[in-house]
């Protein structure tokens, strides 16, 4: 909308008009670097205070590069908790709800946009309700479920809650709407060949679907790997911890944090989820669109 | 529609057949199956994990729970009454929602409007800006709360020492109940405004050209153009953006858990850490689900404000 400007040359000359366009173009990068330093800063921060010492962190003036990059916060992280093992428990719990909800949520997604059955329409927007309930509505009586199945303190609950409750309607939601728009000669000429429709959801359906996949795939993971409360409600020994619990654990005898460990294990907690980001910046952003507008 | 079709077609097929050989179950209701079939764990999970809690959720409400040695007693509204009539912290964590509501929903709005205009314009480098608006977003809140703890420190913070740079001196952020608000809305904004800004962004990318142009052939400046003619065709999205930010920040809770812990003497408890507090950490889980379901009314009254809205005010809608 603002290029439209550039279509009318408006009175000025060429050159000034062409000095004006500069000028505004500098104004521009101006406004766009200074609104980033809220959003940048932080995770600068962070990365830089993770290789200062313990003492380094409170200097003052403050430094924005450590004076020795000093590497040892990183094995004093692993040691001071059992920081490996959140980690690895983050990862797994996070691969499989994943790995759950992008199945679940196909097939429920395939049924409702392409067969019909008594009640879809009714069951699917039943389904949708779940939407409207925050799992913090719910969370006190599956706490009490989880322990009537002796689940508690354990990983099930953050893996089988998520796959089967609402997570999994975000994603069979988005499916839907892929689904949708897939073309009925398809599904026609496949059944033609013989298949059935598991056959078809599988062969036809799904490798087709790949984009909207990847999408739930996105949410789901970052989701479970972010989550918070769950963790925090359902798990108690310190063995199956996951990182965002883990971050908060990094205190002194009296509680307080320690800061160069906390901030060394938020550094690697947050890094590599940002270089995929980075990599994969088109499809985290198109998912995200997607997630937003299903309002 | 096709499924509709084939049924048609089924059905058709069948008749024909009659007096062939007999099936064990026609295609339409083996197609029928096969729907239920692929619904059926989310079904059952739905039942599971999200009806059934829900129900369970108003049934405890009327109960006193102890979370720890699970003594059960109905006690009525009790606990509504306890809430409006005594609880006087209940009091304060409302009105602390509120205000964190009321801080948070047009500073993200307005912010991620704003963004998103300034990102649609057409500049080398424009992607740059909108990777490092949008990080937050796919960062955890737990991580992005801790470094902000860390650097709003009283003394030893960089935000304060930076200030104390050029000579202010700056307030313990965290520590004093008026600044400990501010500090976890305006990091929270920080947090999620990457993500109304692409929802805005998509939104404007939709948007038909054809009016601006006509508009600036008429003559009207860019000031006009977007109070007159963008901002209006954005209405839906802002409708949107509004509620879904709303709902959020009702839901807030390991933002404030980790920056302030609800404090300074509750300062920024809201209603979420304090669900959190009083059913698992004193314990009183009957409260703490009386609590759960006006979390649950004021969720579910914005969105039927939002369906109800979306008829009546929107100009536009596709």
């Amino acid at each position: 909308m603002s290029n439209n400007v550039d279509i009318l040359p408006g009175f000025a000359g060429p050159g000034r008009y062409r000095q004006r366009r500069r000028l505004n173009r500098i104004v521009m990068y101006l406004v766009l670097g200074v609104l980033a330093i809220p959003f940048f800063f932080p995770f600068w921060w962070m990365t830089m205070s993770a290789f200062k010492t313990a003492n380094e962190i409170f200097a003052f003036p403050p430094r924005l590069i450590p004076a020795t990059w000093h590497w040892y916060n990183f094995v004093e992280t692993f040691q001071y908790q059992p920081f490996g093992r959140h980690y690895f428990n983050s990862l797994y719990i996070a691969g499989l709800v994943t790995l759950g909800t992008v199945l679940i949520a196909s097939l429920s997604g395939y049924a409702f946009a392409r067969i019909r059955f008594r009640g879809d329409m009714f069951l699917f927007i039943l389904l949708l309700s779940s939407l409207m309930m925050p799992i913090e509505v719910t969370i006190i009586p599956n706490f009490f479920l989880m322990r009537a199945l002796g689940w508690s303190n354990s990983h099930l609950p953050l893996i089988v809650i998520p796959i089967l409750g609402t997570g999994g309607v975000v994603g069979a939601f988005l499916m839907r709407q892929f689904f949708l728009s897939l073309p009925g000669e398809l599904e026609d000429a496949a059944m033609i060949d013989g298949l059935n429709r598991p056959g078809i959801f599988w062969y036809i359906a799904l490798p087709i679907a790949r984009p909207a996949l990847g999408a739930v795939a996105i949410l789901t993971f970052l989701h479970s790997w972010n989550s918070y409360l769950e963790p925090l409600v359902f798990v108690d020994d310190l063995r199956l911890f996951t990182i965002p619990l883990s971050l908060n654990n990094f205190t002194d005898n009296y509680g307080l944090p320690l800061w160069h460990l906390q901030l060394a294990a938020t550094t690697l907690s947050v890094i590599p989820i940002l270089l995929v980001f980075i990599l994969a910046q088109r499809q985290f952003v198109e998912s995200f669109t997607l997630s937003g507008v299903k309002g | 529609m096709v499924g509709l079709k084939s049924k048609k077609a089924d059905r058709l097929a069948q008749t024909k057949q009659s007096g062939g050989q007999v099936r064990r179950l026609s295609l339409a209701r083996q197609e029928e199956l096969y729907g239920y079939l692929f619904i059926a764990p989310q079904l059952l999970g739905f039942v599971l994990f999200v009806l059934g809690p829900i129900i369970a959720v108003f049934i405890y409400s009327f109960q006193e729970r102890n979370l720890l040695t699970g003594a059960v007693t109905f006690v009525g509204p009790a606990n509504y009454i306890h809430m409006f009539s005594a609880d006087r912290l209940f009091s304060k964590v409302i009105s602390n929602s509120l205000i964190f509501t009321a801080g948070l929903v047009p500073l993200n709005v307005v912010l991620s409007l704003a963004l998103a205009l300034l990102l649609s314009y057409k500049l080398r480098g424009i992607g740059f800006f909108r990777t490092i608006y949008f990080a937050p977003v796919v960062t955890s809140a737990v991580a992005w709360a801790i470094v902000w703890r860390f650097m709003l420190q009283h003394e030893s913070g960089p935000i304060n020492q930076y200030l104390a740079l050029i000579g202010i001196d700056g307030p313990n952020w965290l520590r004093e109940p008026a600044w400990a608000m501010v500090s976890v809305i305006v990091t929270r904004v920080f947090k999620n405004v990457g993500l109304n800004m692409i929802i805005y962004m998509a939104a404007i990318a939709a948007l038909p050209k054809s009016y601006d142009e006509a508009a600036l052939v008429d003559g009207a400046n860019r000031w006009q153009i977007l109070r007159y003619i963008t901002l209006p065709l954005l209405a839906p999205t802002t409708l949107m953006v509004v509620v879904i930010t709303l709902i959020g920040s009702l839901k807030v809770f390991d933002h404030i858990v980790l920056l302030t812990g609800g404090g300074p003497a509750n300062a920024t408890m809201v209603l979420v850490n304090y669900i959190y507090h009083q059913g698992f950490q004193t314990f009183e889980t009957g409260y703490a689900s009386s609590l759960a379901v006006i979390l649950f009314i004021l969720t579910l009254s914005l969105t039927l404000l939002q369906w109800s809205l979306r008829r009546r005010f929107v100009y536009h809608e596709q």
